[in-house]
């Protein structure tokens, strides 16, 4: 058994939401940068450098890399010999990302009754919190900054059994197509296939964890993540919504197995400031 | 290019659709609360924050502003969440918008009609387009944090032209040209 204590978490969810917001992964720069070299239209390479140039400028002066520091999305992997001491996890977790975004003059997005008044929360909580609990004595701390701009451009399909591989792809392109300029293209686009509807939805968040490009290691899943890549970047989107070559940079699909009756299939879109952070207690 | 914000009627009618534009002068912050409040206000013949004869509009909802910084990060957000208020406000007067994503059919129409302009800069480039924001200072709706109106001092603030008064669309013609079938 490890003990962990909650102030521990909360100093380290402080500090990936921070880290997120103004440093873009190694994985998303590289991917960014091999757009740039690609991509056909010189008005998408031109909006591409100014992305490469974002990053640069964020990093440096520990600036926001957008302007929406999203809904602090977390994700919890904990190992089943964890104890966690010296206060509530979600409280500790909450504690966390309050401090982060006002430490880190990082923009409240979060309104109380989203159905009717609105008010602003005034420190980003609540978080969004999904925990795991998973074999040994870790704690994996996840924190995905979510923008709305991509985040409401997300879709399910609660498709036919027989819809198959054909009406997987029909639904992203879709999704992608409708959302043209809004999601911030370039795109990674996570799909959760399988399970129920929500389960479906957590596999397509979870799936924008991966590093950007990493197939899924189920060489059929994999094939599909290609297939769909290629579709989608041959509808012209391009950077922007401006007209281009690369409109999404990977695909990353999950797949579960389903009721007989089902085809769940979830979209969820990342926008190019494709912001996460990890952390293992 | 290089434009100077108020934006002139003779430059807009040179401005066409894709077309890479550097912004130098004045612009106002104005997104979904603000476009509200300023129909309420046109509605009653109530005074608007600023004249907006001739002004340049930007839809953004800036980061809090760190210490030492005129302003934190300030990229567009999603046009079309104003798309229902636009018309109106292009009749009022506004000739030019900043924003990302593209417009729907009213607006376009509106563009053309009243001889405006809607120009694209890039969405999550927040930090980038900060560095081209030498003032910053809000002028109404202070309570509203983030969506409170703000006056702006650009200087080469990137962008391109997407919508023109000749019926140019980056967005439509962009994706033409690069889709495979």
């Amino acid at each position: 058994m490890k003990e962990i204590e909650a102030s521990a978490i909360t100093r380290a969810v402080a500090k990936l939401c921070q880290d997120s917001n103004f440093s873009l992964g190694e994985d998303v720069l590289a991917a960014l940068k091999k757009a740039h070299q690609t991509e056909q239209s010189p008005l998408g390479r031109e909006f591409l450098s100014q992305i490469i140039e974002n990053a640069r400028i964020a990093r440096e002066e520990n600036l926001p890399l957008c302007q929406d520091c999203g809904t602090a999305v977390i994700f919890l992997d904990i190992g089943q010999d964890v104890h966690i001491s010296g206060g509530d996890l979600n409280k500790a977790v909450e504690k966390g990302v309050r401090r982060g975004y006002e430490q880190g003059y990082l923009r409240k997005a979060m309104v109380k009754q989203p159905f009717s008044e609105r008010i602003n929360t005034k420190d980003n909580t609540p978080a969004v919190i999904h925990t795991e609990i998973v074999p040994g004595d870790r704690l994996k701390i996840s924190v995905l900054p979510k923008g709305a701009g991509a985040e409401n451009m997300s879709r399910l399909g609660m498709l036919l059994p027989n819809d198959g591989q054909q009406g997987i792809i029909e639904l992203v392109l879709k999704t992608v197509e409708e959302a043209g300029g809004n999601a911030c293209p370039p795109l990674i686009i996570g799909l959760g296939i399988g399970g129920t509807g929500e389960k479906a939805m957590l596999m397509a968040k979870k799936a924008l964890l991966r590093r950007v490009g990493e197939p899924n290691p189920d060489p059929e899943i994999a094939r599909l993540e290609q297939e769909v890549l290629t579709r989608v970047n041959a509808l012209g989107v391009g950077p922007m919504g401006f007209g281009g070559t690369v409109t999404a940079l990977a695909v990353h699909a999950e797949v579960s197995p389903a009721h007989i009756g089902s085809l769940p299939v979830a979209v969820n879109l990342q926008c190019h400031s494709a912001r996460h952070k990890e952390v293992m207690l | 290019m290089n434009i100077t914000s108020p934006i002139s009627a003779q430059v807009i009618e040179k401005l066409t659709a894709g077309t890479s534009v550097l912004i130098s002068g004045v612009i106002y912050t104005v997104r979904d609360v603000a476009h509200y409040r300023f129909i309420q206000a046109l509605d009653k013949g109530a005074k608007l924050p600023f004249e907006l004869e001739g002004q340049t509009i930007y839809y953004m909802g800036p980061s809090p502003a760190p210490p030492g910084k005129v302003i934190g990060a300030a990229g567009p957000t999603t046009s079309r969440r104003m798309d229902a208020y636009t018309p109106r406000l292009l009749a009022a007067g506004v000739k030019a918008m900043i924003g990302k994503g593209s417009r729907s059919a009213e607006v376009k129409e509106a563009i053309k009609k009243y001889k405006a302009v809607y120009l694209a800069a890039a969405g999550g480039a927040g930090a980038l387009l900060a560095s081209a924001i030498k003032e910053a200072e809000v002028i109404a709706y202070e309570e509203l944090g983030p969506e409170a109106v703000m006056r702006l001092t650009v200087e080469n603030f990137p962008a391109v032209v997407a919508n023109d008064i000749h019926g140019g669309d980056l967005f439509e013609r962009g994706r033409a040209e690069y889709k495979k079938d």
